[in-house]
């Protein structure tokens, strides 16, 4: 198979608040042989509050992040849900309406860059899925984590809305009944917790503005994993993780009920199947302690 | 015509059941039955009435997915019964469904809910045309093309609940008027001929109740069967609010804001400077118990380590030219 390359767009959490999402990324595409060439041009994508102020101005930047990717002539791989959902959507709105288009060029002109249409925009999870192959990841597998009982926690921007769908993985994912992590943990050799809450809301969104919303999604989500007899949670989304795993204090007093599970990124749970090392995949910056290793 | 065949499956519905003058906790009784690929969910609900308990209850009426009535939730997912086929519901659950009324907490008996709340909140929003109507007009008034399309078809919502219904943050928060009163809001907000001024945006941009406490989950626009889309209306709204300077000076505002300032900064988020300006000098302090337990774990990049997007005058030439909101 030809070696895969990528444009990486980190997103901000990477940078800052998740090192460990940022570790385990390169550790994982290491491990399996995948270049990722890091879009250090990217800027923040907004993360679905900055178009709420500024619908135009969340395009331009979105435009401008894919636009770099395009340079390169590579697909962009996001490793955050949200960061996704951002890019696909500007990339679909763009696709789609040709005069908004030139409207986000003429902009881009200005500092002597076009956006074409040309780069596909996926999650890292579905790199892996529909590009790597579980058949392979599989083979590669030296550690399964078949002692585990493990929760996927999906993220909403990766699988809804349900429009962008089919432009961003091969195989269609049903934001009702969601496979992809699943698989991704059988392929690991884990255990796949079924419960209700791993295609709903963690909350992130609303912290501040609605912090016992928020709160109570948080609870409601670990409380589902926890009752399904989960050992640890897994997702995808570096934001979900932010809430998941550093706000279950407020969380258990929201819901009435001590509540906590240590959580992984995708990338961590892959690399640990993978046999990389603790150190590897930054399992000293959770805060929920990742007790079972 | 001639090639089609009908195909059959066996399936075992699980069914929520409550009688409020009867019972004091709901229960799921089964019916095993053999369904065809040519019907829809309401079809099931029919032959459970029919063929196996008359006193089984649930909502109906134009059997073509324009009255709003058979809205009910199929293994979790709202959906008009009349439209929903059960061939494509099999494909995607599996040979168990779950029947159950749109939210389980108002469910009144068997599939039928009290929808007092989502019309309380549907009639807050003033979901008519506020205008003073000349009533010996001397011309047609006209509205162009262009001025429906701005509708963004917000005028298709046919109040079956499916979003409301759907949206977790109704679920928990009593107060939250919900996606399909916001996309109402939006609906006479867009119409040029509307006159409400800023009454029906204020009513929307209250805290706890407004479009500011949405999660952003997009259940909303997966759950409507018309393609209302809500949650764009929602964001169509945040935009109104800023532009018609209805916004207050408050959390929600300033996170929102605050994006612009931190990009044009440092082209990436600044996140604990968001924090801080989101929740001014005093609110900030609140969260500094799960600060600090972040920063122990090497989670939070201090003012002076803070990195920078490469480019970064190509960003803010473009914050410059591109902002189009001022606040």
């Amino acid at each position: 198979m030809e070696k895969l390359r990528y444009a990486l767009f980190t997103g901000c959490t990477a940078k800052e608040s998740t090192p460990e999402q940022m570790m385990s990324t390169m550790a994982v595409a290491n491990k399996l042989g995948i270049e990722l060439i890091e879009l250090t041009e990217a800027s923040c994508c907004g993360a679905s509050h900055l178009q709420d102020y500024d619908d135009f101005l969340s395009l331009v930047l979105n435009a401008r992040n894919i636009a770099y990717a395009e340079k390169h002539g590579l697909t962009m791989v996001t490793i955050c849900n949200t960061c996704q959902l951002n890019s696909a959507m500007t990339k679909h709105r763009l696709d789609n309406n040709a005069e908004l288009k030139a409207k986000v060029n003429a902009k881009l002109g200005e500092v002597g860059l076009e956006y074409k249409g040309t780069s596909q925009v996926i999650h890292f999870l579905y790199a892996i899925i529909d590009d790597f192959g579980l058949d392979k990841i599989k083979e590669m597998v030296v550690k399964p984590l078949s002692q585990f009982n493990i929760a996927p926690f999906y993220g909403c921007h990766n699988i809804r809305p349900s429009e962008l769908q089919n432009e961003t993985h091969k195989k269609a994912e049903n934001p009702y009944n969601p496979t992809s992590l699943d698989d991704l943990i059988i392929a690991c050799g884990g255990v796949n917790v079924d419960y209700t809450e791993k295609n709903k809301c963690c909350g992130f969104h609303a912290e501040l503005q609605a912090p016992r919303t928020a709160a109570i999604l948080t609870g409601n989500a670990v409380a589902g994993a926890m009752d399904a007899n989960a050992d640890w949670m897994v997702t995808p989304c570096p934001l979900c993780h932010l809430k998941l795993d550093t706000q279950t204090h407020h969380a258990s007093v929201a819901i009435g009920r001590e509540v906590s599970l240590p959580v992984l990124h995708m990338q961590q749970m892959l690399g640990l199947a993978l046999g990389c090392t603790n150190e590897e995949l930054g399992l000293k910056h959770h805060v929920t302690k990742v007790d079972f290793i | 015509m001639g090639t089609h065949k009908i195909t059959t499956q066996d399936v075992t519905f699980k069914v929520f059941r409550f009688n409020a003058d009867e019972d004091y906790l709901p229960y799921y009784k089964e019916y095993n039955m053999e369904v065809t690929s040519e019907e829809v969910v309401l079809d099931i609900l029919n032959r459970i009435k029919w063929d196996h308990d008359g006193s089984f209850s649930y909502r109906r009426s134009c059997r073509h997915g324009i009255c709003g009535a058979c809205a009910i939730k199929v293994n979790g997912r709202s959906t008009l019964a009349c439209k929903e086929s059960m061939k494509d519901m099999i494909e995607l659950f599996g040979n168990e469904i779950i029947l159950e009324p749109l939210s389980i907490k108002r469910a009144v008996k068997d599939m039928i809910i009290d929808k007092a709340d989502f019309w309380e909140k549907h009639a807050k929003v003033q979901p008519f045309l506020v205008s003073k109507i000349d009533e010996n007009p001397e011309a047609e008034h006209l509205v162009s093309p262009e001025e429906v399309e701005n509708l963004m078809d917000a005028d298709l919502c046919i109040q079956c609940g499916a979003c409301h219904y759907a949206c977790p943050v109704v679920e928990i928060n009593d107060d939250f008027m919900g996606p399909a009163a916001f996309a109402a809001a939006y609906r006479f907000e867009a119409d040029v001929r509307d006159e409400a001024g800023t009454s029906r945006l204020s009513e929307v941009n209250q805290e706890f109740q407004g479009v500011w406490d949405c999660v952003k989950c997009f259940e909303c626009q997966e759950a409507c069967p018309k393609d209302v889309n809500p949650i764009e209306k929602i964001t169509k709204l945040h935009n109104m609010i800023f532009a018609k300077a209805v916004a207050t000076n408050n959390v929600a505002t300033r996170h929102a804001v605050g994006f612009k300032h931190s990009i044009a900064k440092h082209g990436l988020l600044d996140e604990g400077e968001l924090v801080r300006y989101s929740e001014g000098n005093i609110g900030v302090l609140k969260h500094v118990p799960v600060a600090i337990k972040m920063f122990t774990k090497g989670k939070i990049v201090l003012p002076w380590n803070m990195p920078k997007s490469k480019n970064l005058d190509e960003i803010k030439k473009l914050v410059k030219s591109s902002s189009t909101a001022k606040f």
